[in-house]
């Protein structure tokens, strides 16, 4: 043992003797913070689901009842829509960014020079940092009656109306969740060795046989850790329809939005809220049974 | 290694990708110099007439300089809690461990609706005012997953007996980190702190909800969508956004993957992986 000399150094040394004590030290703050205030604000979230909106006063009746829960898995049929919609676009959202990120992936593991790699990593990261209402913006201003692809379909004597309509939140939800596919398949890519694909070579394997037998099961778990990414972010998302979509295209985050600012109806709003949690359970419940997880 | 064609063809699809990536911004730049405030393509005249609109724009000053505001307290909040958490997980076994890197990622993981709504309705039940610093609460918490994964990735890459030789040859805690740890996660944590300024500056969700009356940046942008503000000004705040966002961004990467070595680079992608691979094992 050292000898002490300071103040600080007998301190360190206590520190050093008593690493748990130094381990709460460490822990005490940030999960003060995560548990006191995150975990306890979701907790009362769910609590609240249970309970009633109070026509006259902002805060809701303590009124245990599972009224919120009936109002949309068996009341108004406009919900159990407002979700198979919201997860159609999620899975059309995820589809086109497999089908755009995937060989874009492959390009910079497999073709690309370090130099343009790196670049190209950090092109791709930048956009994941944006403001998202900003690049939902610019989209509109592009898909909007008189924005970019417009005139130019008209100049094709084409006169379609794409601002507002489905289509266009198909391309912005596609463009805006795209490098979050872009980076977990790359990262799943970069991991599969270059020598298995010589072997595969070596033994005689054509190319797409290569592609199809090795490189695509290796990379399966990327593509779906990217399409949870997509999935999520789309489940939850009540802005690209708003700024997008118009007010004719609702999504399940749309639902809890205005349920909880507008229509003052938070326990609604907290219920119908666990809506995607409790899909995202299942699709990642889905996902480990496939074994997607099992190579990460 | 890949035939020609294949190759080029690759190069191709990827650069019409990024491509895809970046004209809605190149757009937005364009239009911010749009002198009509009537928003059609092709655009006419072009003047800088809007920058000095918005210039002059009490409440887009305000905005921004609240903005600036909550990034600062947010990544100060995020560098110290995420520093300290990674150091817990990445030098100590301890019961729950898996669950402290589980329950950092829980707010970026999930979907901002649910964190906005959660927070408000805790704000409003313990009678806090919304202000700056509801909207930092916020965003501390889902900033600090990056300085986490930032920094545990550093850590991990790191010799622990280091910290035992400097402990070894006298130094104490204080030197030990200011000395030994601090220049080797230097980079890691600025890298870490830009981004989380990054998403902190641009982040809207959340903020929707934690905001009460104050205006930051985004939800200036978003208000006056929603209400037909001037779709001019608009746009000189969002080009301008957009820009200023860049810049962290950039630095941060570089500083992360421009050492040269390929896996710095994959420590980068890692932050957004750990996410989808803390979810994946939170099922």
């Amino acid at each position: 043992m050292t000898k002490a000399e300071s103040p600080l150094t007998r301190l360190s040394a206590f520190f050093f003797r008593h690493r748990g004590l130094k381990l709460v030290l460490l822990l005490a703050v940030p999960l003060a913070w995560l548990i006191g205030v995150y975990l306890a604000s979701l907790g009362s979230l769910l609590v609240q689901s249970f309970w009633r909106a109070d026509e006259l006063s902002p805060n809701p009746v303590h009124v245990w009842n599972l009224d919120n829960y009936r109002e949309f898995l068996t009341g108004d049929s406009v919900y159990r829509s407002i979700v198979a919609r919201t997860i159609g676009f999620a899975a059309i959202t995820t589809l086109v960014d497999i089908v755009l990120a995937f060989p874009l992936a492959y390009y910079l593991t497999r073709v690309a020079r370090p130099r343009t790699r790196r670049l190209m990593l950090v092109l791709i990261t930048v956009p994941l940092f944006s403001s998202l209402i900003v690049r939902l913006y610019s989209v509109r201003l592009i898909l909007d009656d008189g924005g970019i692809l417009h005139s130019l379909l008209a100049t094709f004597g084409l006169n379609v109306q794409i601002g507002f309509t489905e289509l266009a939140m198909a391309i912005a939800f596609a463009y805006v969740w795209l490098p979050f596919m872009i980076l977990p398949v790359y990262a799943a890519l970069e991991r599969v060795p270059g020598s298995l694909i010589e072997a595969s070579r070596d033994l005689g394997a054509k190319g797409s046989t290569t592609f199809r037998t090795v490189v695509l099961p290796l990379a399966f778990p990327g593509v779906v850790a990217g399409s949870i990414f997509t999935f999520s972010l789309t489940l939850g998302d009540f802005i690209t329809p708003a700024i997008v979509g118009g007010d004719n295209h609702q999504l399940i985050g749309s639902v809890v939005y205005s349920n909880f600012g507008i229509a003052n109806n938070a326990p609604f709003a907290a219920a119908f809220a666990t809506v995607p949690l409790v899909i995202m359970a299942v699709y990642l419940l889905a996902a480990r049974r496939l074994g997607a997880f099992d190579h990460l | 290694m890949e035939s020609r064609t294949t190759g080029s063809l690759l190069r191709i699809w990827s650069i019409l990708v990024v491509l895809f990536l970046y004209v809605p911004l190149a757009v937005i730049v364009l239009y911010a110099f749009n002198r009509s405030n009537v928003q059609t393509w092709p655009i006419e005249h072009f003047s800088t007439r809007w920058f000095s609109v918005a210039w002059h724009d009490q409440e887009v000053r305000d905005a921004f300089v609240l903005s600036f505001k909550v990034a600062c307290a947010a990544t100060a909040v995020a560098l110290v809690l995420g520093t300290a958490a990674s150091f817990a997980v990445a030098r100590y076994r301890f019961f729950g461990v898996n669950s402290v890197s589980f329950l950092v990622v829980i707010p970026i993981a999930l979907p901002g609706v649910i964190t906005g709504i959660a927070l408000q309705s805790s704000f409003a039940v313990a009678g806090i005012p919304f202000s700056l610093w509801t909207i930092m609460i916020g965003h501390a918490t889902f900033c600090i997953v990056i300085v986490f994964n930032n920094v545990i990735a550093r850590l991990r890459r790191m010799q622990p007996s280091i910290e035992d030789a400097s402990m070894d040859l006298g130094a104490n805690g204080l030197q030990t980190f200011r000395y030994v740890l601090f220049p080797e996660l230097r980079s890691a944590l600025v890298a870490g702190g830009l981004l989380a300024f990054a998403l902190s500056w641009d982040e809207v969700i959340v903020t929707i909800f934690t905001a009460g009356g104050n205006t930051t940046i985004p939800i200036w942008i978003w208000t006056g969508l929603r209400t037909g503000g001037s779709g001019s000004e608009i746009n000189v705040v969002a080009a301008v956004v957009v820009v200023l966002s860049i810049v962290p961004v950039y630095c941060a990467q570089r500083l992360t993957t421009g050492t040269g070595d390929g896996r710095a680079a994959a420590e980068d992608v890692g932050t957004l992986a750990a996410v989808g691979g803390a979810q994946s094992s939170g099922a």
